[in-house]
């Protein structure tokens, strides 16, 4: 059967009708073509047409890192940051990145048995703290088991929702429950903690302790024991089949004994624990 | 346009690509693990909840919506004004903000720290981090998407009519629900499965305003996101995923069956 477009009452722009119908469809395709355009540029390259290198890396390396990369020469670095495990899920479904990142080494281990990555290596070390609106009257964990209180913690599967899992299961059984009573909500990254506790949508959040430093004035860190601090080691690795593998490394190596580390100490982070 | 014209064959190969690369992914998420870990893992406390919360949260929001909205769309249709398509404008907003910004939008209206968040707080409403957070986020995003389609449904009413109602005697009230009303519903019901489409499909203004907690906020497409990014949590995504395909089908279905009677009478002769 012939397939006909005849009956529908599109109108269209036909040679024989007045101009003014032509030109109503001008600004469209004029509109189309640039979109297409500006699409295909932001695509297609990246800027001042040096070499590129992709890192992932954990939302908490944002200020170091992003610092880190503006200081390579002649290097054009392109970081994306989330939650370490959704960029590992990324890196899993096959993103095509150089360099990954993250909060901890349980997941880029996990990647390089499963052969997406080359050996990682630790770079920094961090420490928890309870970040909390200034002035508040929160001295402690035990603060946070108040009744009627509202704490945000990390997801579950998320590096900061796991620490906190950790250090919660330390605590004895009815504060531990009490805690979690007051749990408002179980976020995606620490960066989303402190924004929420910056916007007074709660009173606490177990977060990295560089996190209230980003936070700048609006929060203030209350510190937990040592002996109820998790090792929090960040690792990193050059990802397997990387465009630029040799830059790769040298990005990293600079996180371990370069630039990159300088710009880590100065954002509170610690060297890696040994 | 026939098919043997070159134009007609670029058309149906522009067709095809089309329904492939909307289609294929689709398709992946039923294919991409077994059926059988699909329904296991619907079982699981984290997707029942998630998919509870999201027709619980997004079947209020539409009735709210609805409620509110019909008049309103029927009176800026319906009525010449000063400022009525400013007041079209505001209503149409929300519909091209990025989602983002609307829960930065949300928060610094109804947050804690927001404009009316003191006022919120001493009526006693609890918003952020709360179910009826959610509601509010799914009202904000999803509104729009009704309106516009009631406002023209509503404009789009034969006037003889609703007159014809008036001189019989009927009152406003009447004629709305009488004719108007009915008259207007399969623009009304389409408009109806897009707010709800956008409901249920909700995530950034949510996830900013109402934060992620099961049982509590985490809806659906939160949920998705949660499972996603745990190692283990993929096939549970994946599920989550299924029902909400399925269930968004099943609107666009109802939809299209509940209002294409009065919509083929319309374009009769």
């Amino acid at each position: 059967m012939p397939v006909s477009a005849e009956a529908i009452p599109v109108p269209e722009c036909r040679p024989g009708q007045p101009q003014r119908a032509r030109w109503c469809r001008a600004p469209v395709v004029f509109a189309l073509a640039v979109a297409g355009l500006v699409g295909a540029t932001a695509i297609g390259c990246g800027g001042d047409g040096g070499p590129e290198l992709t890192v992932l890396a954990a939302s908490s390396l944002q200020a170091p890192l992003t610092a880190y990369g503006q200081s390579m020469p002649g290097l054009e670095v392109r970081e994306s940051f989330g939650g370490s495990d959704l960029l590992a899920a990324q890196i899993r479904q096959g993103a095509g990145a150089d360099v990954y990142a993250a909060a901890e080494t349980a997941l880029p281990n996990r990647l390089f048995r499963e052969g997406l990555v080359r050996r990682p290596r630790a770079f920094a070390s961090n420490r928890l703290a309870i970040a909390v609106p200034a002035g508040s009257t929160i001295g402690g964990l035990s603060d946070l088991a108040r009744p009627g209180g509202s704490v945000l913690l990390g997801d579950e599967g998320v590096p900061i929702g796991e620490y906190a899992d950790w250090v919660l299961a330390r605590l004895p059984s009815a504060e531990r429950e009490a805690i979690l009573a007051n749990v408002g909500s179980r976020e995606p990254e620490a960066s989303s903690i402190t924004a929420k506790l910056v916007q007074g949508a709660a009173d606490a959040g177990i977060v990295y302790r560089t996190d209230v430093r980003t936070a700048g004035g609006s929060l203030e860190a209350v510190s937990i024991p040592g002996r109820l601090q998790p090792a929090i080691a960040y690792a990193a690795a050059v990802v397997k089949g990387a465009a630029r593998p040799a830059l790769a490394r040298r990005y990293v190596d600079g996180l371990i004994g370069g630039e990159g580390a300088v710009q880590l100490r100065r954002a509170g982070f610690l060297p890696p624990d040994r | 346009m026939s098919l043997g014209s070159w134009f007609g064959r670029v058309a149906f190969l522009a067709l095809g690509l089309t329904l492939l690369f909307l289609t294929l992914p689709t398709v992946a998420i039923f294919t991409d693990t077994s059926p059988g870990r699909l329904l296991d893992a619907l079982g699981e406390p984290v997707v029942l909840d998630a998919l509870w919360l999201s027709l619980k949260t997004t079947v209020i929001a539409v009735v709210v919506i609805v409620a509110v909205g019909t008049p309103a769309a029927y009176l800026v249709a319906r009525r010449e004004f000063r400022g009525r398509s400013v007041t079209l404008t505001l209503i149409e907003l929300p519909l091209v903000m990025p989602p983002a910004v609307a829960g930065i939008a949300l928060l610094a209206a109804f947050g804690p720290h927001g404009i009316f968040g003191p006022w919120i707080n001493d009526a006693g409403i609890e918003l952020v981090l709360q179910t009826a957070g959610v509601v509010v986020a799914l009202i904000f995003v999803a509104a729009p998407f009704y309106l516009r389609q009631a406002v023209a449904a509503f404009a789009s009413l034969d006037r003889g009519r609703l007159e014809a109602s008036r001189t019989l005697g009927a009152g406003p009230f009447r004629t709305f629900v009488r004719i108007a009303i009915p008259e207007a519903r399969p623009g009304l019901s389409s408009g109806l499965a897009l707010a709800w489409g956008r409901a249920l499909g909700e995530f950034g203004a949510t996830l900013m305003f109402a934060g992620s907690l099961q049982g509590v906020t985490q809806t659906a497409p939160l949920a998705i996101f949660s499972r996603f990014s745990d190692p283990d949590g993929f096939t549970a995504a994946l599920a989550i995923s299924a029902v909400l395909i399925a269930v968004a089908a099943l609107i666009l279905l109802s939809v299209k069956l509940f209002g294409a009677d009065r919509a083929l009478d319309r374009t009769g002769p």
